[in-house]
C-alpha cells in the first residue's frame, strides 16, 4: 500500500510557501531595486541571496536556532500562544519559504533591472501614483522574469529536503515531504516505494519547466517580437 | 502666456565636471544646445524632477518644484511636466489606446481619448501594440499621451538623435506643428544645430555643466561670441589669430592677413567664418586668397572644397551639374569674419 500523504503533505507545502516567497520575494525586490544607498544594497543582497549558497543544513540550524523552542521566535509562540514551531508542519513551511526566496527575489530583481528605466520615469512624469507604476508598469513588463522565477522558487519549495531535514524534521504523515519519504523509503530499502516518489517529483519538475518555458517565450512574443 | 515664467537655478556633482544651469524662460520655446553629455539631459531630468539636484531652485509661475533651502521637492506626479523621451518610452504591454489613458489619468472618458487619437492621426491604430508602429507613429502616440496629460511644459530630449534623415526631416515637421497648438513652454535639448534653430525663440548653449551662450537664436547663430558656441552653431572654419591693428588680423591656422568690419577688442583670440560665406575673387581685392593646391568633393547638392590652408568651401550646386572649376582667387566680406573668444 503506498502511502499518499507525502505527496498530500508536499503539495500542500509547496503551495502555501509560493504563495508566500512570490509577494515578500517581490516586495523585497522591488525595495532594493529602488534603494539608493549602495551600501546598504550589498549588505541586503548579500543576506537575502545567503540561502542559495550556504547548505541547507546551516540555513537548518539557523532556522532551529530562531524558531526552535529556545530560539526569540519559538520561545515566543511557545509563550504566548502556547505553539510548538519547530517540527510541526508549518516548519516546513518556513523551511520552504526561507530556501526558495533567493531564487524569488534575485529573479524578479534581475526582471526589475532589466527594465528600461525611462518607462518608470514616463509613468511618474505622466501622473501614476508609484503603486500604479510598480503594478501595471514593472510588474507588467517584468512578468515574464518574474513568473519564472516563481516557478523556479515553486521547484525549490517542492524539492527542499536540508533545512526541512533540520527544521521541520521527518514525522510520517505530519513533516514527511516527498523528498525526506524518498531518502526514509530508501534507507529502510524499499527501493520500489522510493521509485513512485522519484517518478512523481520527476513528473511535476518537467510540467514546472514546460510551464516556464511557455509562459516566457508567449509574453516576449507578444510584447517584443512580431 | 503673459505673466508665466519658468525659473530653473541648479548645481549638482556629476562624475566628469559639475553642472551649474542658471536660466529663466519667458518665451515660449527654449533649446538647449550641447555636445554629449554635457549636462543637458541632467537639466531637463531635474525639471521633470526625476534626478534630484544637490542644491538650487526651479519654479513655474507660483509653484516651487525645488527649492534646496528650504527642502521643497514636488514629486514628478505633481510637477505637471510632460517628457518626450529619446526612445519615446510607450508602455510596451499597453496598447496605443491605453498608453494615451494614462495620459489622460482619472478623468478619462472614451470621447475624449477618441478625440485626441483622431487630432493625432492615430485612428485605426488604437489596439495596437507600440512594437508594431513605425518611428513615425511611436512619437505621435508619446507626443498625444503627454498631451492629454495636459502639461504646463513639455521637456524634449533629443527626439530625433537615433533616426534616419528621411524619418527626422518628417518627424520635425509634425513635431513642429504639434507644438504650435500648445500653449506653455517646451524645451528642447539636442546637439543639433539644425534642430535648435528651427524649434527655438531662445537658445542656451551649454558645455561641461556651464552655460557658455545664452540669448536669442538668430543672435547666437549670427553672433556666437566663443569659439565652442561657434562650433557648435556649425561654423566650420575656426582659427586662431594674432591682432595687427583694430580693424585687422593674422590667421594662425590658415596664414592669412583678413580686414574684419567689427573693432577688434583684446579678448578676441579666435576668428570664424562659415563655409558658405566665401565667394570667388580677382588677385587684388580685399581679403582674396589663392585656391592652389585645393580638393574638392561633389554632394548631391554643393560641392565641397578644402583648400591647402585648411579652409573649408561649400558652393551650392544643382543635382544634374557635375562639372566646377575651382576658381583661382577666393575672398571673405569682412562683415561674415566672426570674432571669437576663447
Amino acid at each position: 500500500m503506498t502511502d499518499w500523504s507525502p505527496i498530500f503533505i508536499s503539495m500542500k507545502t509547496a503551495s502555501v510557501s509560493i504563495f508566500i516567497t512570490f509577494f515578500l520575494g517581490l516586495i523585497v525586490a522591488w525595495g532594493l531595486f529602488k534603494m539608493k544607498n549602495d551600501t546598504g544594497k550589498i549588505v541586503l543582497d548579500g543576506i537575502f541571496t545567503l540561502p542559495l549558497v550556504l547548505p541547507p543544513t546551516v540555513v537548518g540550524f539557523f532556522l532551529l536556532w530562531i524558531f526552535g523552542v529556545r530560539g526569540p521566535i519559538g520561545s515566543f509562540f511557545i509563550d504566548f500562544f502556547a505553539y510548538k514551531i519547530a517540527f510541526s508542519w508549518p516548519a516546513t513551511v518556513i523551511a520552504a519559504v526561507v530556501m526558495s526566496f533567493p531564487l524569488m527575489y534575485r529573479s524578479a530583481r534581475g526582471a526589475f533591472e532589466q527594465i528600461d528605466s525611462n518607462l518608470l520615469d514616463a509613468g511618474r512624469t505622466l501622473g501614476m501614483s508609484e503603486w500604479k507604476i510598480f503594478w501595471k508598469v514593472a510588474f507588467a513588463n517584468a512578468l515574464p522574469g518574474i513568473l519564472s522565477g516563481g516557478i523556479l522558487a515553486y521547484a525549490r519549495g517542492l524539492g527542499e529536503f536540508g533545512a526541512t531535514a533540520m527544521l521541520a524534521g521527518n514525522i510520517a504523515g505530519q513533516t514527511r515531504t516527498l523528498p525526506m519519504a524518498v531518502y526514509s523509503e530508501v534507507a529502510a530499502g524499499n527501493m520500489g516505494e522510493a521509485f513512485g516518489y522519484v517518478i512523481f517529483i520527476v513528473f511535476i519538475a518537467f510540467i514546472v519547466i514546460f510551464i516556464m518555458d511557455y509562459v516566457t517565450l508567449r509574453k516576449e512574443k507578444q510584447w517584443r517580437y512580431n | 502666456m503673459s505673466n508665466k515664467m519658468l525659473k530653473v537655478n541648479i548645481q549638482k556633482e556629476l562624475k566628469e565636471f559639475d553642472l551649474d544651469v542658471d536660466f529663466e524662460l519667458k518665451s515660449k520655446r527654449l533649446g538647449i544646445l550641447g555636445p554629449s553629455g554635457c549636462g543637458k539631459s541632467m537639466t531637463l531630468k531635474s525639471i521633470a524632477g526625476i534626478v534630484n539636484p544637490d542644491s538650487g531652485f526651479i519654479s513655474l509661475n507660483d509653484t516651487v518644484y525645488f527649492d534646496s533651502s528650504n527642502k521643497t521637492n514636488l514629486k514628478p506626479q505633481k510637477r505637471n511636466v510632460g517628457y518626450l523621451f529619446q526612445n519615446y518610452a510607450l508602455f510596451p504591454n499597453m496598447s496605443v489606446e491605453e498608453n494615451i489613458a494614462i495620459g489622460l489619468g482619472k478623468d478619462c472618458d472614451k470621447n475624449h481619448l477618441s478625440e485626441i487619437i483622431k487630432r493625432f492621426h492615430l485612428n485605426g491604430l488604437e489596439k495596437r501594440y507600440p512594437r508594431q508602429l513605425s518611428g513615425g507613429q511611436q512619437q505621435r502616440v508619446a507626443l498625444a499621451r503627454i498631451m492629454a496629460y495636459g502639461p504646463d511644459v513639455i521637456l524634449l530630449d533629443e527626439p530625433f538623435s537615433a533616426m534616419d534623415t528621411f524619418l527626422k526631416e518628417q518627424l520635425r515637421l509634425e513635431l513642429v506643428n504639434s507644438l504650435e497648438d500648445f500653449d506653455g513652454f517646451s524645451i528642447m535639448v539636442t546637439h543639433n544645430r539644425d534642430e535648435a534653430f528651427q524649434f527655438c525663440d531662445e537658445l542656451i548653449v551649454l558645455d561641461k555643466g556651464k552655460i557658455i551662450a545664452k540669448g536669442e537664436t538668430y543672435q547666437i547663430f549670427e553672433n556666437p561670441g566663443k569659439v565652442q558656441v561657434a562650433r557648435l552653431t556649425g561654423c566650420k572654419n575656426i582659427s586662431r589669430i594674432e591682432i595687427i591693428d583694430d580693424y585687422h588680423v593674422r590667421s594662425l591656422d590658415w596664414g592669412l592677413e583678413l580686414e574684419v568690419s567689427k573693432k577688434i577688442s583684446p579678448n578676441i583670440s579666435h576668428i570664424g567664418i562659415r563655409a558658405h560665406d566665401f565667394s570667388s575673387a580677382n588677385v587684388d581685392d580685399l581679403n582674396a586668397f589663392d585656391t592652389l593646391g585645393s580638393t574638392k568633393i561633389e554632394m548631391p547638392f554643393e560641392w565641397e572644397i578644402t583648400l591647402a590652408n585648411g579652409l573649408w568651401w561649400k558652393y551650392d550646386k544643382q543635382i544634374h551639374q557635375h562639372e566646377f572649376d575651382v576658381p583661382d582667387y577666393l575672398k571673405v566680406d569682412p562683415k561674415n569674419i566672426i570674432l571669437l573668444e576663447e
